[in-house]
Formats: structure tokens, sequence, C-alpha cells
């Protein structure tokens, strides 16, 4: 019996048999198993898409007073077309350092494993920063790469790529923390009126509305407490205008500036 | 991380008899690919789980019931394991697969966590029977490349290919 040593997965190939008279072929491997009625001494064709599946395939040529074996991989096509791309986070603040992960096995048509080393092409993108460009060279069908959060909120796309193959992920950036919080205030009647800044974080990049900004009167030793969440950037809250009180803000453990009102 | 799979080796040959009913387990040391370290714990927990799709890819080609594959492989594996499993009933082939010796290297632990791949150079028995006659025991040694991933309960194989030596 004359084997292939290794088939490309799709392609034909054909198994020259020795001998007369009638025997079956059974091709058998963990992906694929055929079985063959063959006349000894001649040759059997498989056809293109006869075997795909990648792994090691056992040849048994059962004849009726003798069996024969053999053995032969079947490999990957060495043309990628699809790519199994992990990533993580989906969503995290701008301006981390190596805070993207991503990931990537290397298939060919028939979803098998690529071995053999491949380049693979990662990019980070944001429509208002600069792209992130990694090139990483697979071992063993894998490959791998860590981006930093950009220094912009906004959603990123995040592509593995080889060849003509891509997938892509989408890496939301949301702004860090607040940075420099600062309010101001003025007398409203018997009330004084504290305003922030509008809130951003240390890249520029505007704080959600929603976010509980806190504001904190002391006086006299006692102390109070109001959360407000931001609307429109700001958050705004009316205390009671005593003299000698000091009101300060925060927004979770960002501390801003204290004010002494004196009136 | 040369430490934490040196004890996996040892926790593999005392324990390679519930891990696999026959086969001789080795683990071997080595460094991975990838920034993240594995815990020895992760890395523990993943041999066993492989190990264990084993005996349940055994039990499914024997049988021709791929449903057995249901706790132990999961997307591309199991989708081309139950697809030659189909052949083989049709054909009214079964298999028996017998693994006798594993010798592992854990290759690359993804840095989101998420993949696990393992390198199996790999002895296994190989029967074949067609209606019920034993056509043919071949015994096979390959390297396999396999990728887990990680389950509810389990780690489980998601990509399960022999590669030429």
């Amino acid at each position: 019996m004359r084997l292939p040593t290794t088939v490309e997965a799709g392609s034909a190939f054909s198994i020259q048999s020795a001998g007369n008279g009638q025997a079956t072929l059974y091709i058998v491997g963990l992906g694929q198993v055929l079985k063959r009625d063959v006349l000894l001494g001649e040759t059997a064709f498989f056809s293109p898409g006869s075997l795909i599946s990648a792994g090691r395939y056992l040849v048994v040529l059962a004849g009726v007073s003798s069996t024969q074996n053999g053995s032969f991989d079947v490999v990957s096509t060495h043309k990628p077309t699809n790519l199994s791309f992990l990533a993580k986070p989906s969503r995290l603040p701008v301006g981390l350092r190596d805070g993207i992960t991503g990931a990537v096995y290397v298939l060919d048509d028939y979803h098998n494993l690529i071995a053999s080393p491949t380049p693979v092409s990662f990019e980070l993108s944001n429509p208002s920063s600069t792209v992130q460009k990694h090139l990483v060279v697979t071992h063993n069908g894998a490959a791998w790469t860590v981006m930093d959060s950009t220094a912009q909120q906004g959603i990123d796309k995040f592509v593995a790529r080889v060849g003509d193959a891509y997938s892509t992920r989408v890496v939301a950036q949301v702004p860090g923390d607040p940075c420099g919080l600062k309010m101001t205030a003025q007398q409203s009647g018997q009330q004084v009126r504290l305003v922030t800044d509008p809130v951003r974080d240390c890249s520029g990049n505007a704080i959600p509305d929603g976010t509980v900004v806190t504001f904190t009167e002391k006086y006299n030793g006692a102390q109070s407490t109001v959360d407000e969440p931001l609307k429109n950037g700001i958050a705004e809250v009316e205390l009671s205008a005593r003299s000698g009180a000091t009101f300060s803000v925060a927004s979770g453990i960002v501390m801003g500036n204290q004010i002494r009102w004196e009136k | 991380m040369l430490k934490p799979l040196f004890f996996l080796t040892t926790f593999f040959a005392a324990s390679s008899g519930f891990a696999s009913a026959q086969a001789v387990v080795r683990v071997e040391p080595t460094n991975l690919q990838g920034p993240r370290s594995l815990p020895e714990e992760t890395g523990r927990a993943a041999i066993r789980d492989y190990l264990q799709s084993w005996q349940s890819l055994s039990a499914a080609f024997e049988q021709n019931r791929a449903s057995l594959l249901d706790p132990d492989f999961v997307g591309i594996a199991k989708d081309k394991l139950t697809a030659t499993i189909q052949q083989q009933s049709a054909l009214r082939i079964r298999t028996h697969y017998t693994d006798r010796a594993h010798d592992i290297k854990i290759v690359f632990f993804s840095p989101e966590g998420l993949s696990i791949e393992l390198l199996d150079t790999l002895d296994y028995d190989v029967q074949i029977i067609d209606n019920d006659r034993v056509k043919t025991t071949q015994h096979v040694s390959a390297r396999y490349l396999i990728i887990l991933t990680p389950a509810e309960l389990r780690w489980r194989v998601r990509v399960f290919q022999a590669e030429p030596e």
C-alpha cells in the first residue's frame, strides 16, 4: 500500500494498493472516517474535499486473506481564513497602561488550527487618537498582545488581522476618575449655592452625567452631607449659609477644594 | 514559572490512576509564552479536565454516542468529533481509543485568562470495528495541540488536533 506522507486539508489524494481481489479501505481519524470498497492493485482516488479535518489518519486495507495498515497526516491549508480572537476588557478607563489584552488563534477555511508561524497584526484605533499597531508571529497557532487604552474616551476598534482575514472587537474607553474637582460658592437668599466647574478626568474627558458628587458642610462640630448626580457635566446644591461653615466637595475617592463661608 | 509546573509533574505522576484509567501521564516543566503567569491550581485543573476528556471521547467513539462528548468538549472540537461519530454510525463502524501515555506541556495561557493551550505527545491504541468485527488494532504516537476554554465548573476542549512531528 502506498500512502501519501501528508495531505493538505481539502486536497485530492490517492492510495495505491498491491495484489488482486476485493478489499475494504478504511481511513479512520478523530476528525473524519471514510470507508470504501476497492480492487487491490488499483489506485483509489479521493476527490478534493474528501478529507478536510487536520489530524492523524489510520489506513486499513482489509482483504479476504490479509490486512495492510498505514497512516498519514492531514495538515491545515496554511491559508488563514478564520481568527478566534479573545479580547478583554470590553470597557475600561482611558489612559490605562497595558489595560487591553488580545489573543488570537489562527484557523484555516476548515477550522483547522494553523500551527506554523504566521504573522498577526493587532490594531487598536480610536477616531480621535493615533493607531496602536503590533505585529506578532504565532507560536503553536497562538499570538497575543497588550495595548494601552488611549487618552480619549469613545469606542475603539480592536482588530486582529492575518492577510485578508480579520476579526474586530469593540472596546469602550470611558473617562477615568475626576481630576481637579473644583466648586464655587454664591449667596442665594438664606442659602449658599455650591456649583462645581464642569467635571473632567485628567485627560480632559467629561465625566458622565449621573456620577455622584458629594457636598459636605461642617459647622460647629456638626457635619451634613448631600449627594448630587452630575447634570450637564456639573453638580450643584444649596446649603445653609452659616458664617464659619466649611464646605467641601468630593466624587468617589477624589477630593475637591474646600470653601470657608464668612458673611 | 518553573516551580508550579514541577509541582504539576509530581501531582500527575502520583495521581495518574484517577486522571486516566491506564495512561502514564507526565507533565513537562516549561516556559509559557504570554504575559500572564499560570496559577498552579489552574494548570492542574486544566490538565485534569483534559485527561478526563479522553474518557468521554473513548466512550463516545466506542458507543457512537456523540452526546457523551458534551461535558468535556465544546466548539470546533465538539463539532468535528460529533461529525466523525455520525460518519462512523452511518458506516456501521465503531472505534475504540485507549490512551496509553501522555507527555503534556502547557505552552500558552492567554492574557485574558480565557484559554490554555497544551501540547501532548501522545501514545494511544485504536481498534477499528466494522459490523462488530475487529478489523485491526493499531498503536499511534502523535503530537496533539489542545486548546481549552473555561466553562462553569471545568475546562473544556475547544481545539483538539494532531500535528505532524
